[in-house]
């Protein structure tokens, strides 16, 4: 037995090595018909290894004190060797992790992922989500620019809004009675070391639950259905490794490329990477004309003012805007429909999903902007900007609610016995 | 081609959306990073003029050897407060003492450029004029009720903003009307109009510099990086090819 052969088979005595990499890898059959919309997992994966590491070198120069943070990024940029490169790729990776996470989650609206018996994959997702999204949160208060203060406070003041308890809880979490040095220290734990042991966790399950049932594909077909009478071995699967390793390899490729161009070339993305005003360091006492978060919330932002002030009281458009999330959860269960792809849908199923991709855009597009940039409508005082943002938010939940009732009855297409294309 | 035309022209205009909301119409800095005399006279007219009130906190020294100086051209032309070439632009100035005389204290410029930007900088400079309602006796269009008096007025001169005269047919379509104001020269400074405008250009470009030092640096790497994986990609893709043969 040579050498390295023999060191494998000392290890596989003592740990299941090459039976997982058996299992996850070279004996994982996939569906051969994966598309485009097939790299954004491998891709999120990706950055989030870019992102922890990126993360521990900042975290070696960075001072999570609302008197030197500001500072301490900015002898990031100038004095620590290579710093500035390793701040333009966290900062970009953030916003990369979300458009790479929000196009992964359509695929799962396009073919149907989240449908039986892959529920609690598409709950281990949104979990993720969430968890990226407080991660996003958390971490974009480090710089200790005015965004970064006024964002925080906007945010934790929507605690605030909860009936009763709601003084006692916005102090509990900011430790202080405006964000301060207490909040800067705490949502610095929560960045580099709560959220991501959670989020590594349950991406570890993600992949654990995917690799039990096996992978959906652009058809929605089950490809252990058809399977070699000799081997076992589903017809229209091949081993993820080496098939999709490689092609993921020039995914990836394709993808540091947008990266670069971001990195190296425009990296605060015309403010929507980098905000400007997040140069001007943190002052409680200035609050900025126009507060608006980071692109990647600016949907549920929009939701959040679409709705109108109850009894004086904010809480209801933080339960819009919360709601907005968490009833991602239960589209397993709200998708009645019999075919799992776009491809064999019908009319209903395909004419809400388009009509909800366009809501959430400019969703996202309304939440951006103030809201009286569009003027008001007529001589009445409602704003142009919250009409559009109130008829896009029932769009974009009707789009849920109804879909038990819709997919029901919607004219589907048989699907074919085996993958296509 | 004609959707890669229109995608370009979209993205070209990303950034004006992000500034759709400033008011004043800004004139665009004609700056240039690689150019190293004009970088040299923004660090000079820097130092002279605005490194008495404001900072540059994050910004040392030793760092202005980017601009094709040597630490001794440093020493000797361009530090007033400090002999160690390693040292931070700071200033004298007690932060409460500015803010007594200004109303607020003149704000830290290490990276003014990164959130004002270059136009709104060059714009800012140019429109100081003389408003008797004022405690300083200044004014600006860019930046109204600015605390700042113009120091550069020696300079520049002393512009006056001319009484705007609105026509008839304007008045009565409109009622007001949303022509930029417009300023005049009243007294001639030791510069003319002109070669003010290019001095500014020069101090912009500067603050622009400092704003991020590392820029021209950046630029250079990204090309070398896109060219690396243009190259890794074209192998990527062939691997690929080869894998795939008896899949298709």
């Amino acid at each position: 037995m040579s050498k390295p052969a023999a060191l494998i088979q000392w290890i596989d005595e003592r740990f299941p090595l090459t039976a997982n990499w058996k299992a996850h890898l070279s004996e994982y059959y996939a569906p051969k018909n994966f598309n485009f919309w097939y790299y954004f997992g491998s891709l999120a994966l990706l950055v989030l290894v870019i992102q922890v590491l990126s993360g521990i070198f900042l975290t070696m120069h960075y001072k999570p004190d609302a008197a030197l943070a500001f500072g301490s990024v900015e002898y990031i940029m100038r004095d620590v060797p290579w710093g500035w490169l390793v701040r333009y790729i966290h900062s970009t990776g953030a916003s990369m992790f979300f458009i790479v996470v929000y196009l992964h989650m359509l695929r799962g609206l396009l073919y149907g992922s989240y449908r039986k018996p892959r529920e609690l994959i598409w709950i281990f997702g949104m979990l993720i989500y969430l968890c990226l999204m407080a991660e996003a949160f958390f971490g974009y208060l480090l710089p200790w620019g005015q965004m970064s203060y006024w964002g925080a406070q906007v945010i934790v003041n929507l605690f605030a809004a909860v009936p009763f308890i709601g003084e006692d809880l916005s102090v509990w979490i900011r430790g202080d009675y405006v964000v301060g040095d207490a909040t800067l220290n705490r949502f610095f734990a929560f960045h580099v070391i709560a959220i991501p042991l959670v989020l590594i966790g349950l991406v570890a399950a993600h992949i654990i639950a995917l690799h039990e049932v096996g992978s959906n594909n652009p058809d929605g077909i089950d490809i252990k259905k058809k399977k070699d009478p000799k081997t076992g071995i589903p017809l229209d699967g091949i081993p993820f490794h080496p098939y999709y390793t490689v092609k993921d390899i020039v995914g990836v490729v394709v993808f540091l490329m947008v990266f670069t161009i971001v990195v190296f070339f425009m990296p605060e993305v015309g403010g929507y990477f980098l905000e400007y005003n997040n140069f001007i360091p943190a002052d409680p006492m200035k609050t900025p004309p126009h507060i608006a978060p980071v692109w990647y919330f600016t949907p549920y932002y929009a939701m959040l003012r679409a709705v109108p002030a109850m009894f004086g009281s904010q809480f209801p458009g933080v339960i819009v805007m919360g709601a907005g999330v968490v009833i991602f959860f239960l589209l397993p269960w709200l998708d009645r429909g019999k075919v799992k792809s776009i491809r064999y849908r019908g009319p209903l199923f395909r004419g809400w999903l388009y009509v909800f991709i366009v809501s959430f855009v400019i969703l996202g597009w309304l939440g951006v902007k103030p809201t009286d940039f569009l003027g008001k409508v007529g001589s009445t005082d409602l704003e142009w900007a919250t009409l559009l943002a109130r008829i896009f938010t029932i769009v974009y939940f009707l789009f849920f609610l109804l879909m038990p009732f819709y997919t029901a009855i919607d004219r589907e297409q048989p699907e074919p016995d085996r993958v296509t294309g | 081609m004609k959707l890669l035309e229109r995608l370009i022209a979209i993205a070209a205009l990303v950034p004006t959306l992000a500034f759709a909301n400033v008011e004043v119409p800004l004139d665009t800095a004609p700056i240039d990073s690689g150019d190293m005399a004009s970088l040299q006279n923004g660090a000079k007219l820097f130092v002279n003029h605005c490194l008495n009130c404001h900072a540059a906190t994050h910004m040392r020294y030793n760092r202005l050897t980017d601009l094709g100086l040597t630490e001794q051209q440093i020493k000797d032309n361009l530090m007033f407060t400090t002999e160690k070439i390693g040292d931070h632009m700071k200033v004298a100035m007690d932060a409460k003492d500015a803010a007594k005389w200004f109303g607020a204290q003149p704000p830290d410029l290490s990276v003014i450029a990164r959130s004002r930007g270059a136009d709104w900088l060059y714009t800012y400079l140019r429109t100081f004029y003389r408003d008797d309602t004022r405690a300083t006796g200044w004014n600006n269009v860019a930046f109204p009720n600015v605390g700042m008096p113009h120091v550069l007025a020696e300079l520049q001169g002393e512009l006056v903003m001319e009484e705007h005269k609105a026509t008839e047919g304007e008045a009565g379509a409109h009622g007001a009307t949303h022509e930029p104001p417009k300023l005049v020269l009243a007294q001639a400074g030791s510069m003319t109009l002109k070669q003010y405008d290019a001095a500014i250009a020069d101090l912009v470009n500067y603050l622009v510099y400092m704003g991020e030092p590392a820029r021209n640096n950046r630029v250079q790497i990204g090309m070398m990086t896109l060219l690396f994986l243009g190259v890794l990609l074209v192998f990527a893709y062939v691997l690929k090819k080869e894998y795939w043969k008896d899949v298709h």
